[in-house]
C-alpha cells in the first residue's frame, strides 16, 4: 500500500473525529450501567409511606414501625420527658436543630409536630447503628446527669429525648426526623409532609 | 506454509507447541533462567504463599457459590446448607473463612518486608504500587464476602461500610442509596455485593497479581542486602554471579514454608475453624435483623487499624468525614512508600539506628491499633487510638526528612552469606 497523495490534515481530523464520536458514544454505555444500580421500582414502592396507630401508646412507651427498611420510632412523651429537654441545652452540640436533620417544621426544641410524640428515624447518626432507648434515670453508667435519651452501644454516642445529640460524641448530629404528618389524631403517615395532605384534598 | 522453528530446538510435541506458543519461553524466562538472589531468608516465603492462598480462595469460592444463594431471604440458610447438609461442606466453608484471615496475614507480612529491605525503592515502584493496589482489592473483596452470609455481623457491617459513603458532602444521601440499591442494606446489596465478590473482584485480583509478578521479573527480585545483583554478572553466561534458578532452588524452599503454613492453616481449620470469634464472629451465627443492632459491631479483624482511626478521628462541623478520610489516607499513603524512603540505601540492615526504632515501632504501632480497633470503645482507648494514629502518619509523612539525613552504613559490592 502507498501513502502517495495522501492529505495528512484531513485523515488526521477523519482520525480524531471517529475517535471523539467513539468515545462519546463508550462515555454514553456507561450511564445504563451505572443507572441499574440505583433503587428499582419495586424497592421505591415497598419505600411508600406508612399508617402508623399512635393511639394504644401508653406515656412514657416507645413503639417501633418500619419505613424504607429502617426503624421509625414513636415516642409518647411524658410531662417530665418534655421538661428534661430545655434543661440539656448546654450539654448539647446543635440544641436549636440547625442542622438539616428535621422537616423545618420540627424545627423546635421537642422536634416535633406534637411536643407529646416524638417520630424519629431510630439510627445513630455517626455509623448508622441503633442506639438504645433509656429512659431511666438517674443512670450514672451512661452519664453523671442522665435524664433519659437514647445510648448508642456501638461508640458510645449519646442523644437526649429528642433525639439531639450530646457535646464531643463520636455521633456528629441529630438523629433523622423523617417527614410524617397527622392523619388523625391517632394515625400519623410516616412518609409524607403535613403539605401533602393538603395537596390530597386539592 | 513454513513455520518459523522455535529457538529453543524443542521437538516432538513440545517442539510442535513452542513453534505455536511460547511455552518452553515462558517456563524459561519466569521459572528455570528466572534468576533469583541467593541470599533470600524467612522473609521472602510470604509472596509464594499469598499466591497460595489466593488459590485456595479460588478453588474453596467456586465450590461453595455452587450452593451459595445470593439473596436476603435464602443466603443465611443457604450457608447453613453448606455447613450441614453439604458433604465436606462445612470444610470447603472453613477452609475459605479461614483462607481470607491467613490472606491478610501472609500479606502483612509480605509488605512488612518489602519496607524492611526497601523492596519498593527504585526500580521496582511499580511493582509496589501493584501490590499496594492488590491489598485495596482484596480489601473489597474480604469486605464483600464477609457480607455474604447475611449473619448479624454481615449486615451491619455492611451498614457501617456503605454508610462510610454518606458522609461525603452534597452526594452522599444519594450515593449510599445508589450503592446499597435500597434505602437500607437490602437483597439488591447482597446481590451485587455477591457479584462483585464472584466475578468482578476476582478478575481484577488476578489480573494485578499478573502484573506484579510480570514487573518484578522485568526488573528482578530485591534481597536482604538491597543490593543489585545484575550489576555482576559473569561475563560469559550473563548470569548474575549471586543469583540462583527460580526452579528449582527456590521452588523447593517454597515448598518447604507451604509445608509449614499448612500445617499451621490445617491444625486451625480443624481444631479452632471459628479462630475464637476471629475467623467466624459470633453474632453472624444469627441472621440479618435490620431492627436489632448487636451490642458490639466489630470489623474483621484484619481492618482493626483502619476501623481504630475512623472511631478515633473526632468528627468535624457536624461531619465524620474528617474519620473517614484519616482512614481513606491510611490506606491511600502506602502507594507513595517508594518516594517517601529517601535514604542512600535500601535494606534496613545499613540504614541507621532511627529508621530501624521507627519502623519497629511502626509494627508495633500497627498490631496495637489493630487491637484497638477490635475492643469496645472507652477514653483510654480512644486516646491511646489517637496517639498511635498520630504516629502512624508521622512514621510516613517524615519519612522524607528521617530517611534522608541520617547516616547509613556503606552497601557491600556482593550479597552477604
Amino acid at each position: 500500500m502507498s501513502n502517495e497523495g495522501v492529505d495528512d490534515g484531513r485523515r488526521r481530523f477523519l482520525t480524531a473525529a471517529t475517535s471523539v464520536v467513539g468515545a462519546a458514544g463508550a462515555a454514553a454505555v456507561v450511564w445504563p450501567f451505572l443507572a441499574s444500580l440505583r433503587p428499582s421500582a419495586k424497592a421505591q414502592a415497598a419505600g411508600a409511606p406508612v399508617q402508623a396507630d399512635i393511639s394504644k401508646i401508653e406515656e412514657g412507651q416507645q413503639v417501633t414501625f418500619v419505613w424504607r427498611g429502617s426503624n421509625i420510632w414513636v415516642l409518647r412523651r411524658s410531662k417530665d420527658m418534655i421538661t428534661s429537654l430545655s434543661q440539656l441545652t448546654a450539654q448539647l452540640s446543635d440544641p436549636k436543630c440547625e442542622q438539616d436533620q428535621q422537616p423545618a417544621y420540627c424545627k423546635n426544641e421537642t422536634r416535633s409536630i406534637k411536643p407529646e410524640y416524638l417520630v424519629m428515624n431510630g439510627k445513630c447518626t455517626h455509623l448508622g447503628c441503633s442506639p438504645s432507648f433509656k429512659p431511666d434515670h438517674p443512670a450514672p453508667e451512661i452519664d453523671a446527669n442522665w435524664l433519659g435519651g437514647y445510648f448508642c452501644p456501638c461508640h458510645g454516642s449519646k442523644y437526649d429525648l429528642a433525639g439531639r445529640v450530646f457535646n464531643s460524641m463520636p455521633a456528629p448530629l441529630n438523629m433523622v426526623v423523617p417527614p410524617h404528618r397527622y392523619v388523625s389524631d391517632r394515625v400519623v403517615m410516616i412518609g409524607e409532609d403535613p403539605t401533602d395532605a393538603k395537596k390530597e384534598a386539592a | 506454509m513454513a513455520i518459523v522453528p522455535n529457538p529453543y530446538k524443542t521437538t516432538g510435541f513440545l517442539g510442535w507447541i513452542d513453534d505455536r506458543f511460547p511455552l518452553t519461553k515462558m517456563w524459561k524466562d519466569h521459572l528455570s533462567e528466572y534468576y533469583a538472589p541467593k541470599n533470600f531468608n524467612f522473609w521472602y516465603y510470604f509472596g509464594s504463599l499469598a499466591l497460595l492462598v489466593l488459590v485456595n480462595q479460588l478453588i474453596t469460592g467456586i465450590f461453595l457459590t455452587m450452593n451459595y444463594k445470593p439473596s436476603s431471604a435464602d443466603a443465611f440458610d443457604s450457608v447453613q446448607y453448606i455447613m450441614r447438609d453439604v458433604p465436606w461442606g462445612s470444610v470447603i466453608r472453613y477452609m475459605h473463612a479461614t483462607g481470607a484471615s491467613a490472606f491478610f496475614i501472609v500479606v502483612y507480612a509480605h509488605m512488612f518486608r518489602g519496607i524492611l529491605y526497601g523492596s519498593h525503592r527504585k526500580p521496582r515502584e511499580l511493582i509496589w504500587i501493584f501490590g499496594s493496589l492488590i491489598y485495596l482489592a482484596l480489601m473489597a473483596e474480604a469486605f464483600c464476602g464477609y457480607v455474604l452470609p447475611w449473619g448479624q455481623m454481615s449486615y451491619w457491617g455492611a451498614q457501617v461500610i456503605i454508610s462510610l459513603f454518606g458522609t461525603i458532602p452534597y452526594i452522599g444521601k444519594e450515593l449510599v442509596e445508589w450503592i446499597q440499591g435500597d434505602y437500607v442494606p437490602a437483597d439488591a446489596t447482597l446481590n451485587r455485593l455477591f457479584s462483585l465478590h464472584v466475578v468482578a473482584l476476582p478478575f481484577v485480583l488476578v489480573g494485578l497479581v499478573f502484573a506484579h509478578i510480570l514487573a518484578l521479573h522485568e526488573v528482578g527480585s530485591n534481597n536482604p542486602d538491597g543490593v543489585e545483583i545484575k550489576k555482576n554478572k559473569d561475563p560469559v553466561t550473563h548470569i548474575p554471579l549471586d543469583g540462583i534458578a527460580f526452579h528449582p532452588y527456590y521452588t523447593v524452599k517454597d515448598l518447604v514454608g507451604i509445608s509449614v503454613f499448612l500445617i499451621i492453616f490445617c491444625a486451625v481449620i480443624f481444631f479452632a475453624p471459628e479462630g475464637g470469634g476471629m475467623v467466624l464472629e459470633q453474632p453472624n451465627f444469627q441472621m440479618a435483623n435490620p431492627q436489632v443492632t448487636p451490642p458490639e459491631i466489630t470489623p474483621a479483624w484484619y481492618f482493626g487499624v483502619f476501623y481504630a482511626m475512623l472511631r478515633a478521628t473526632p468528627s468535624l462541623f457536624h461531619s465524620a468525614l474528617p474519620g473517614v478520610i484519616v482512614m481513606g489516607a491510611a490506606v491511600v499513603i502506602f502507594f507513595f512508600l517508594p518516594w517517601l524512603d529517601r535514604s542512600p540505601v535500601k535494606s534496613w540492615r545499613y540504614k541507621g539506628p532511627i529508621f530501624k526504632t521507627l519502623l519497629m515501632l511502626f509494627a508495633l504501632d500497627f498490631v496495637i491499633l489493630n487491637y484497638l480497633g477490635m475492643q469496645p470503645v472507652s477514653p483510654t482507648h480512644t486516646l491511646i487510638a489517637r496517639i498511635g494514629a498520630i504516629f502512624y502518619f508521622g512514621f510516613f509523612l517524615l519519612m522524607p526528612f528521617y530517611s534522608q539525613w541520617e547516616k547509613t552504613k556503606p552497601v557491600p559490592e556482593r550479597v552477604t552469606e
